[in-house]
């Protein structure tokens, strides 16, 4: 049974976005994903500054097991990128939506229009397989 | 981000059937310990319980304990084992001159593809003992049992018996806290690589891991109480993906990866268990591997270190000086911090310390021709 936290929005494909109070969004990947894919040990986040489609394949998480891609949830600008993770890939498997966050963007669109799930559907989604 | 876009090691097979697997006697107490159960050829493992990451790491500082259970031990009995043995196996069990000393070799076909690699124990005048991989349990007995005939030999597969590998510096000394105190004794006095009878198990010094510690067989029934008396000593439960990077680290080959029916030993980076002296003993392949090494060099397989963040994966190609070659096994070593593999490649490019260029995920990347092991005694060598 993984966590899902309510006041998040989800991608199928299994990232999480949270909406700060500065209008800028943060992304990182699910618990559901993190066990899937086990001890991680290494992270590609996209650069500051560059932009962003939704849906575009833009990090990369590799655990010992396999690399998968990861993709935007919105459009926009990368503004922040978690530095943590170069030296502590582990964050995300330990808390992979507070110190396991992978990037932030300023949103290109209001993220309210964006086709994400809410947590209740993602839920049944991943836990659906 | 979706799963398994990259390789997968060929350890971890997606169940998609709906069938049982096989399980060992210790499957109840996985399931009760959290394990997160995979099929590994047929049988339901436990590829970890919490991070891998951190299961390899105790079995490298202080001590793990595995399920092996799925491995088959095969006795063999008779007036001639020894001389059939001699004829089955590549290593030659001449060498096997005191009690309970085993030796490592591989069991080859007429071609001198390799069948299996194995263990075999000498334990009587008319009694070795052999473990084999469980993924070629079946093949295995078949061909032991088509030959053994010949020789009187009377071949039995040992479903009785459970196994656990205690590894690490403190192994030892751990299992040794749970046996009665003459029974800790001979336990403690076993030299690498001899194995006995003490007590209700059979207690070998072997292992998988680069670390010293024991394999211990045991009635299937004793397998659980062991295990539970080892975790409250502080042995951590460990599974088949710390059991994958810490043989990797350790320079030893995975069977059905780094070797099988289509590849020989001199190239599997195995000649040192094949003994060639005395030449009249007629091994099995013999004749096919003394062409292959008459005929010059062909294809060898070493090492690789990568200094890039990513993972070298099985199947991804290599490329050196002297043409192409493929990865077997790669990994992320918790130990080195970064990706290590073993890769068969043209022989003039397995020079020690070249670099190649390996192919991941689509891009080639820098690797270094390197010695195995890649760590010993807990240490990088790398």
């Amino acid at each position: 049974m993984s966590n899902v936290p309510a006041d998040l929005r989800y991608a199928r494909s299994h990232e999480w976005l949270r909406e700060l109070a500065d209008g800028t969004v943060e992304i990182g990947i699910s618990d559901h994903a993190q066990h899937a894919l086990g001890d991680l040990v290494f992270v590609e986040a996209p650069a500051v500054g560059r932009t962003l489609a939704a849906g575009e394949a833009c990090a990369v998480v590799e655990s010992v097991k396999a690399a998968s891609d990861v993709y935007s949830p919105v459009a926009g600008e990368v503004v922040a990128v978690n530095e943590a993770l170069v030296k502590a890939p582990e964050l995300i498997n330990q808390d992979p939506y507070g110190a396991g966050w992978i990037w932030r963007l300023r949103p290109s669109a209001s993220p309210a229009g964006a086709t994400l799930l809410n947590a209740e559907t993602y839920a049944a989604v991943s836990a659906a397989g | 981000m979706l799963c398994a876009s990259g390789h997968l090691s060929p350890f971890f097979c997606a169940r998609w059937e709906y069938s049982l697997g096989l399980r060992t006697p210790l499957y109840d107490l996985h399931v009760a310990l959290g394990a997160h159960l995979v099929d590994f050829g047929g049988w339901d493992m436990p590829v970890n319980y919490g991070s891998q990451i951190e299961e390899h790491h105790a079995v490298r500082r202080s001590a793990g304990v595995f399920d092996v259970s799925h491995m088959c031990v095969i006795d063999l009995r008779g007036a001639r084992v020894r001389e059939f043995l001699r004829h089955l196996l590549a290593n030659d069990v001449a060498r096997l001159t005191l009690p309970g000393k085993a030796l490592y070799s591989c069991m080859l076909k007429d071609d001198a593809g390799i069948l299996d690699d194995l263990i075999v124990y000498f334990l009587g005048d008319e009694f070795f003992r052999l473990v084999v991989n469980a993924g070629t349990r079946d093949k295995d007995l078949a061909w032991i049992r088509a030959r053994a005939g010949a020789y009187e030999v009377t071949v039995s597969e040992r479903t009785d018996l459970a196994m656990l590998a205690v590894q690490g510096p403190e192994a030892r000394t751990r299992v040794a806290a749970l046996l009665a105190p003459s029974e800790a004794a001979s336990a403690l006095q076993l030299g690498e690589f001899f194995g006995a009878d003490i007590g209700a198990y059979f207690i070998a010094r072997t292992g998988y891991t680069g670390e010293d510690g024991f394999e211990i067989m045991l009635p299937t029934a004793a397998a659980t109480g062991l295990w539970r008396r080892l975790n409250e000593l502080g042995v951590q439960s460990c599974g088949l993906g710390a059991r994958d990077t810490l043989r990797l680290e350790a320079g030893m080959n995975l069977y059905g990866s780094d070797m099988d029916e289509s590849t020989q030993p001199l190239e599997s980076a195995l000649s040192w268990t094949v003994a060639f002296e005395p030449r009249e003993r007629a091994f099995i392949g013999r004749a096919a591997l003394e062409g292959v090494r008459a005929h010059g060099e062909g294809r060898k397989l070493v090492g690789l270190l990568l200094a890039d963040r990513a993972i070298m994966r099985s199947h991804q190609r290599v490329i050196t000086p002297a043409g192409a070659g493929e990865v077997t096994s790669g990994t992320f070593a918790p130990t080195l911090g970064r990706s290590i593999a073993l890769a068969r490649v043209p022989a003039a490019g397995a020079v020690i310390g070249a670099t190649v260029q390996v192919e991941v995920r689509g891009r080639p990347l820098a690797a270094q021709v390197v010695r195995t092991p890649f760590v010993r005694h807990g240490k990088a060598l790398v």
